[in-house]
């Protein structure tokens, strides 16, 4: 496309303006990436020198920042399986059945969670969990994030069942099937991306938090990731760096993952909860 | 007597029940037990923690006290904090950076479209543990990315996160929320038909009279979901904790950080449910006014 | 097959009446279209048939059992979406085969089935297909013939050809029409095309505000529509509608309008009944019962050159009329028609319909 004058150096300007900008969310990172490949790594911004793999190689040997990744793993996949079932049906249910006062659930369901917030609500769920004994377990993690998550949750999911015909389910009931039966052979297949959508966004919520498991977690063999990272801090206080970095980009993976694997197959559409 | 739907209300009821429970236990039961137990003067060790005393308003009081309100550490003090924190980077840097952003994209090259966005969004979704310390390497002093760049171009370090504290935790969130804004907007100008910009183009019109005069005003709706989303999130947000853990002396102490620290380091759950009430007094306002908003938009003409 | 009934059928959402005291009876082996325009109540009808929707208030019967609280999966109906309801993620041979699925059949009888059914529809090359993967008038087959694949009392259509285009619609229309006449299948059928249900219905009931105007075969509908509205909707171009005085005079009815001239005609029952009412009737005549005129006898219907379509074989001549209402003639012919400003066109008098002041038609002598 050519460009005249007056329009190329906006362009020009535009671009430099949009480099600038881009440098300077890439900048905190850049250290990331190579970081963790540098034997001698420092807080400073280096090229690896040596570039190693030695890093990789003891965090890997650690058992305990291994298990903190086991405990992010089992946190993040328990939060993500119960906010999985407990939001699909319950947002089908707001969607499909004609319950009174379904409307009114949702805004007060929306209101409530935008209301208690994690930090609004921290001594509140403290405890909850210590009333019921659950402090100190992978359990009462797993639950509070599915409190906390289901609400936004429920919200997609149900508008994503909403656009779905319901001609779907009604030709499968002049068929012969029943309700279950509809629901299971033809809603569940059809609302199967929607789900994948809210699973990825719920376990890149519970994986990367630090507040809850912080706070109702004890003993070091629980600890996830986000608080097993501390660990590589010698005892005067000083972070090891190395293993830090190495650790950090170990943890940062299975988010960057996902994250591809969403964009690849729906785009931005999903990602940002945007209720409009 | 029963009316044909497609789930029955019997299973529609069953449906809901999990997701019932899981946020009736952990979101509606604590919103009634925080305000209850912030007339109390529970704590976590002591003969208060098995016995704690009705106190009525005193943690209120004590919140609100004229005389410590202003001071360092105190309640009034990171309220006052965490609002203007809510200001400069929320509604002056998320929202402005992510509108300038989704602007600027429309008019660079897509390779250097993509690059940029996948900048920003990675500042959003790396888990806060991980930008917490890559920002602290960033600001090192000695040896940190910022001073290096600073040196290297001839001007003075600084040790940011003890110098400037407040601003290093400003631009730091602007840094890591930006990616929604720029996001919303993203799509919001998507939505304006190309044609009301070619036409523009053909009448001389330049880049900052487009925005100002089409873009804006037809995305305003957008821009007004967007400011209260980001201000609600941003007023509750945690992890600058990571980066300052509140310091120095309180001076990056924000709402949620304080909170933490009468609760969870003095063990002080009254107090503590006390500030969790303000908190979320604030917030409700917010999502009222969100919710009306949104209502507001489904009746007029489609956003 | 089976019978189809309504007792006295209301159907409101809220405040708003879909469908008022419908009374409805539609024969073993008939082919009734529902016809009417948008919100007529024509939809929800058939929804009620089917279970979807339950009545307000009055009885549904199938077969003489009354269905009306009866789940739509116990009712033994097969029924065609607009949208066609294909499931995205089965082939062609799942989603034809799914009615015999919930019925328990085993898998090698299923396929054997929905080739079968796929066959005749002439879609059996693609079962191994998703429906993304056709197009659109394959898409209405496979909806079809899962609607086929299993035994019903009653087959229900829900606007099952207004997604194709109009070649297709006409293969399709004329399928049905083959399979209606092989099966004897009782249908309802829904449409706001006036031209699929005269070609494909054994009577049309004519819908408008949620109720009945008309029930009558389509030839009966079309000669002697019973209202004005009926009247507007059958036909292509529809009916020409102009209003008339009227008076009884030397013992005929004189009917006047400016550039109308028709001779005095008998004075029945109905027509006094209707004059003594209002002296303003409608006159009505079909544009292909108009012609242009070659001299002054008969009646003639005149007015000024607005268009003159030349659509081939068939050429639709309008002229406005002094009371600025349009006439459409639609003569068949392969000359060209060549017309001075003012025009006149004539008719036979059988085919002329009268309508009163309420749009209600007024039987002439020898009607009944």
């Amino acid at each position: 496309m050519r460009l005249s004058p007056s329009a190329f150096f906006a362009r020009l300007g535009f671009s430099a303006l949009a480099a600038l900008i881009g440098a300077f969310f890439a900048l905190p990172l850049i250290w990331f990436l190579f970081a963790p490949f540098n034997a001698r790594a420092e807080l400073g911004l280096a090229l690896p020198n040596p570039f190693t793999l030695a890093n990789f190689a003891q965090v890997i040997q650690n058992g305990f920042a291994m298990r903190g990744l086991l405990n992010s793993l089992i946190q993040a996949v328990g939060g993500v399986v119960l906010v999985g079932i407990a939001a699909t049906l319950a947002a089908y249910a707001l969607s499909r059945s004609s319950l009174p006062g379904k409307g009114a659930v949702t805004y007060v369901l929306l209101l409530f969670s935008s209301v208690v917030s994690g930090s609004a609500a921290m001594v509140p769920i403290f405890l909850i969990i210590s009333a019921v004994g659950l402090i100190d377990t992978h359990l009462a993690v797993i639950l509070v994030f599915a409190g906390g998550l289901l609400p936004t949750a429920m919200f997609i999911l149900r508008d994503f069942i909403d656009s779905i015909p319901r001609s779907y389910e009604e030709s499968a009931m002049v068929a012969g099937a029943s309700p279950v039966q509809a629901f299971f052979d033809v809603a569940l297949p059809v609302i199967r991306p929607g789900i994948v959508v809210v699973v990825v966004w719920a376990f890149v919520n519970v994986w990367g938090s630090f507040l809850i498991p912080f706070i109702l977690l004890r003993s070091d063999e629980l600890m996830p990731a986000s608080v097993a990272i501390y660990s590589f801090y010698s005892e005067a206080g000083t972070p090891i760096v190395t293993l830090l970095a190495a650790y950090a980009l170990l943890y940062s993976l299975p988010v960057v993952a996902l994250y591809l694997f969403v964009s690849w197959k729906f785009g931005f559409r999903f990602f940002g909860g945007i209720k409009a | 007597m029963k009316r044909f739907s497609l789930l029955s209300n019997r299973a529609g009821a069953l449906f809901l029940t999990p997701g019932a429970l899981l946020v009736g236990v952990f979101v509606i039961i604590p919103f009634f037990w925080v305000i209850f137990v912030s007339f109390t003067n529970r704590t976590l060790l002591g003969r208060t923690a098995v016995n704690p005393d009705f106190v009525g308003l005193a943690n209120y009081l004590a919140l609100f006290d004229p005389t410590s309100f202003f001071v360092r550490g105190q309640f009034g003090f990171s309220l006052i904090l965490t609002i203007q924190f809510v200001i400069f980077s929320a509604l002056l840097g998320q929202a402005l950076l992510g509108l300038l952003l989704a602007w600027l994209s429309q008019s660079i090259p897509p390779a250097l479209k993509s690059a940029t966005q996948t900048a920003v969004i990675a500042a959003w979704i790396l888990p806060e543990v991980v930008i917490g310390f890559a920002w602290f390497a960033f600001l090192d002093y000695d040896n940190g990315t910022l001073n290096m760049i600073l040196r290297g171009l001839g001007l003075p370090g600084a040790d940011w996160l003890l110098e400037h504290p407040f601003w290093v935790i400003v631009v730091f969130n602007t840094w890591r929320g930006a990616a929604f804004s720029m996001m919303l907007f993203t799509s919001a100008l998507a939505s304006i038909p190309p044609s009301y910009f070619e036409a523009a183009n053909v009448a001389g019109a330049s880049s900052w009279q487009k925005f100002r005069d089409i873009a804006l005003p037809l995305i305003r709706g957008h821009v007004v979901t967007d400011l209260i989303l980001i201000t609600m999130w941003t007023f509750n947000v945690f992890t600058p904790f990571l980066l300052t853990n509140g310091g120095p002396s309180y001076r990056t102490e924000l709402l949620s950080i304080y909170t933490y620290r009468i609760a969870f380091r003095d063990f002080e759950f009254g107090k503590g449910a006390a500030v969790g009430v303000v908190i979320m007094l604030i917030n409700l306002a917010f999502a009222l006014v969100y919710l009306r908003l949104g209502r507001q938009k489904k009746q007029g003409a489609g956003a | 097959m089976a019978s189809v009934e309504f007792q006295k059928v209301t159907k409101s959402f809220g405040t708003f009446n879909a469908v008022t005291d419908l009374d409805l009876a539609i024969g073993d082996g008939e082919f009734v279209c529902l016809l009417g325009p948008s919100g007529c109540g024509k939809t929800t009808s058939l929804r009620m048939i089917a279970g979807l929707e339950t009545p307000t208030s009055g009885k549904v019967l199938i077969g003489g059992d009354d269905v009306t609280y009866l789940h739509p999966k116990d009712r033994q109906i097969s029924m065609v979406f607009q949208d066609y309801a294909l499931y995205p993620h089965m082939n062609l041979s799942d989603n034809i085969a799914y009615p015999l699925k919930v019925r328990g059949e085993p898998a090698g009888k299923r396929a054997a089935r929905a080739k079968e059914v796929a066959d005749v529809l002439k879609i059996g090359d693609l079962l191994d297909r998703l429906p993304s993967q056709i197009s659109g008038g394959q898409q209405q087959r496979t909806s079809l013939a899962r609607a086929l694949v299993y035994p019903s009392r009653v087959y229900l259509f829900d606007e099952p050809l207004s997604n194709l285009d109009a070649k297709l619609r006409l293969e399709a229309r004329s399928f049905l029409n083959h399979l209606q006449r092989d099966m004897g299948m009782t249908a309802v059928y829904v449409t706001h095309d006036q031209a699929e249900a005269m070609a494909l219905a054994t009577r049309i009931a004519v819908m408008n505000k949620g109720q009945i105007v008309q029930y009558a075969p389509p030839i009966e509908i079309y000669r002697r529509p019973a209202t004005t509205f009926v009247a507007n909707f059958v036909g292509n171009p529809p009916m020409n509608l102009v209003p008339v005085d009227a008076q009884i005079a030397e013992g005929v009815l004189q009917l006047r309008a400016q550039g109308l001239s028709v001779p005095g005609l008998p004075v029945t029952p109905g027509i006094a009944a209707a004059i003594g009412r209002a002296g303003r009737l409608t006159l009505g005549v079909r544009p292909e019962h108009l012609r242009i005129a070659a001299d002054a006898a008969g009646p003639r219907l005149s007015g000024k050159l607005f268009a003159n379509e030349n659509m081939g074989p068939e050429k639709l001549v309008t002229v406005e009329r002094p009371d600025a209402g349009r006439v459409t003639a639609r003569i068949f012919t392969d000359d060209e028609i060549r017309l001075a400003e003012d025009v006149a066109f004539t008719f036979a008098l059988e085919h002329l319909t009268l309508f009163d002041a309420e749009g209600l038609r007024i039987p002439l002598e020898g009607e009944a």
